[in-house]
């Protein structure tokens, strides 16, 4: 299954190769709307939304529901806001326009390091979750897993440019949505009878009882908060969701695959297209996290006399005893009863369990009792759904270092070959690095993700925004507002994540804001500076007016 | 009409869009699925309390809505505008 989908994508590579720039950068700006938006969908959907996004919210319940909101709105803005001016715009990148917009050296070259930055912090957990997938499914080395997965990407990404991308994300699509339906759908016809996910989690069953309160109390009996309420600050929450939102909106990965459609109303129409292919998957998590919770309860409990009881280990299923060799599943018998306790926090018993989140999507096909051919299929779409996103950001690696930096800051005089040469061996040097990092994973890819989101919210976005909708912003009102909002972000991620962990806790946050919601604020203070000081130095030049009304109109 | 005044209406006529559109985005995601929820849980339609189904469900739908009546709205201000500037080149 896994060998059949590799094989695929490199068929696709092969017939999809990169003649030019354009289409090396942008597939040469003539992809279709739909077409485009599946591959932005792929781009966009990771390993972790394929693995660990049910089981995150499976375990947060209605907290979980930051990422939910956080990774699908920030589309709006994207397609409001800025895909179809910077199609209107034209060029190949994000620091393209900021470089043009601002008139600055300084700008562009902010704006590239950013990216770069942003880029490869994301892509090496690209590549640890290749190896995941690979050692847990088909027992290779986690190492041999990821060299196999660079070779592949490699390959396509380096001859094919965004052109090969683009194809092979659109095969890559259809096989993760697929294989995240199918074991989706079974599972919903297991617990509720019903084969819609997104219904199922309203089922009623026959004694006119509804899942999710047959959810609630099941949580509540272990100890566990109530599956439908929430534990953190209206605040924090608030503030989390607009800092992904926002984030998502500025992440050049995302933006530069909207230079590959033919014009502004197409960029707007392929964005709505991304976010309805994205749905499908945003809207089947939640419903198989509560089926797997509930399921998860309801294996290590059962009734008798209507009171509930934990089960004895030697009774565990199967799948929970294949699991635990992975030691995703962890169970110490603490009071030494032969039984399972699993207990929250509220409860007085000890806890004897530990689950990987990981396990609500990758045991679901077991628990579901599927054939071997559909967990292999998981498998695939697992891979596919890393590869697609890593893929995605290499390129913006290797734009950024021929294209702006290159191109832009040092050799302008390079000759379209020469520079299309620069962007193959930059791809392939990132792709070796990310590669490295993916078998060296630095152990702080948790907090540096927080930051990628932090820092595209507090630069990209309000800088984007503010050159397309206020003709008076300047150089040095954008310079200042970029500075400002990415070392007030930086500082603070930087000291709650990484010089006092200590203090990491609610009670010494500003305004109970937490690291990962702190973006949202930078943005904020971004537009402020940027505003003040743009008001007491010299207006643009008068091309660059031109420039932005002419982004303005069709 | 001058082409400048042509484009001073277009564009307000889209940042009259974009206030109307990114209101329903604000109230959906932020009033409905964060702020208010409690107060919508305690409506409930079939299995689905209000508030939670907004925060995990809902919400994303109404998103694709959004986007697709943007660019519905925007393509008939295009072509609207397209022809306002063919009748302004060939007067009859």
């Amino acid at each position: 299954m896994v060998g059949l989908s590799f094989a695929l994508y490199i068929g696709v590579a092969l017939w999809s190769k990169a003649r030019s720039t354009g289409d090396f950068y942008v597939a040469g700006s003539n992809v279709h709307p739909i077409v485009n938006g599946m591959a932005t969908a792929a781009d966009w959907m990771s390993a972790a939304s394929f693995i660990s996004m049910a089981g995150l919210v499976s375990f947060m319940g209605r907290d979980g529901s930051v990422y939910l909101l956080g990774w699908t709105g920030g589309y709006v803005l994207l397609a409001l806001l800025l895909a179809p001016y910077l199609r209107k715009f034209g060029k190949y990148t994000v620091p393209d326009f900021v470089g043009d917009r601002y008139y600055s050296q300084l700008a562009r070259i902010v704006a590239v390091v950013c990216a770069v930055f942003v880029s490869f912090t994301y892509v090496s957990g690209q590549m640890r979750g290749v190896g995941i997938v690979l050692s847990r499914f088909l027992n290779v080395n986690a190492t041999l897993g990821v060299i196999i997965g660079i070779g592949i990407v490699f390959f396509y990404a380096v001859l094919g440019g965004m052109k090969g991308i683009t194809y092979t994300q659109v095969a890559q699509y259809c096989v993760l949505i697929f294989a995240y339906m199918v074991p989706a759908i079974f599972i919903s016809i297991l617990i509720t009878n019903n084969p819609i996910p997104q219904l199922g989690m309203g089922a009623v069953d026959d004694a006119g009882i509804n899942l999710l309160d047959r959810l609630n109390g099941l949580n509540e009996a272990l100890g566990f908060d109530r599956y439908t309420d929430g534990s953190k600050s209206k605040i924090d929450v608030f503030c989390f969701t607009a800092a992904l939102m926002l984030g998502t909106a500025g992440l050049p990965h995302v933006i530069i695959r909207f230079y590959t459609v033919r014009k502004a109303s197409e960029a707007r129409a392929s964005a709505g297209w991304a976010l309805l292919f994205i749905a499908l998957l945003y809207t089947t998590a939640p419903a198989v996290a509560i089926f797997a919770r509930t399921n998860l309860l309801e294996t290590v409990t059962y009734e008798q006399n209507g009171e509930l009881q934990d089960i004895r280990y030697d009774d565990a299923p199967e799948w929970f005893k294949n699991w635990e060799k992975t030691e995703l599943i962890k169970f110490n018998d603490i009071n030494e009863d032969g039984k399972i306790q699993y207990r929250g926090s509220k409860s007085e018993t000890e806890n004897e369990l530990e689950i990987n989140q990981d396990i609500m999507v990758l045991a679901n096909p077991e628990i579901a009792k599927l054939p071997n051919w559909i967990i292999g299929l998981v498998a695939a779409g697992g891979l596919a759904a890393a590869l697609s996103t890593a893929a995605g950001l290499l390129l913006v690696i290797s734009t950024a270092v021929a294209h702006d930096l290159l191109k832009g800051c040092i050799a302008p005089h390079l000759t379209e070959k020469q520079e299309l040469r620069a962007a193959r061996i930059a791809a392939g040097v990132a792709v070796c690095i990310a590669g490295y990092l993916g078998i060296n994973p630095p152990g702080f890819v948790g907090e540096v993700v927080a930051f990628a989101f932090g820092l595209a919210a507090s630069s990209f976005f309000p800088a984007i925004v503010m050159g397309i909708f206020t003709k008076r912003m300047n150089k040095d009102g954008a310079v200042a507002g970029m500075i400002v909002g990415i070392t007030f972000t930086a500082a603070y991620i930087i000291f709650f994540k990484f010089i006092r962990k200590d203090f990491d806790s609610p009670e010494f946050w500003l305004w109970g804001i937490s690291p990962e919601g702190i973006g949202t604020i930078g943005m904020l203070l971004n537009f402020i500076v940027a505003s003040v000081v743009s008001a007491f130095t010299p207006q643009p030049p008068d091309d660059v007016q031109a420039l932005v009304e002419d982004i303005r109109v069709p | 009409m001058a082409t400048s005044d042509k484009n001073r209406t277009y564009w307000r006529k889209n940042l009259q869009y974009l206030a109307i559109l990114l209101g329903i985005w604000f109230v959906t995601s932020y009033l409905c699925s964060i702020v208010f929820v409690e107060q919508l849980d305690k409506i409930q339609i079939g299995g689905f309390p209000l508030g939670f189904t907004f925060a995990q469900q809902a919400s994303i739908w109404i998103f694709v809505v959004l986007i697709f009546v943007y660019a519905w709205l925007m393509n008939r201000l295009d072509k609207k505008y397209q022809n306002d500037r063919d009748n302004a080149e060939n007067p009859e």
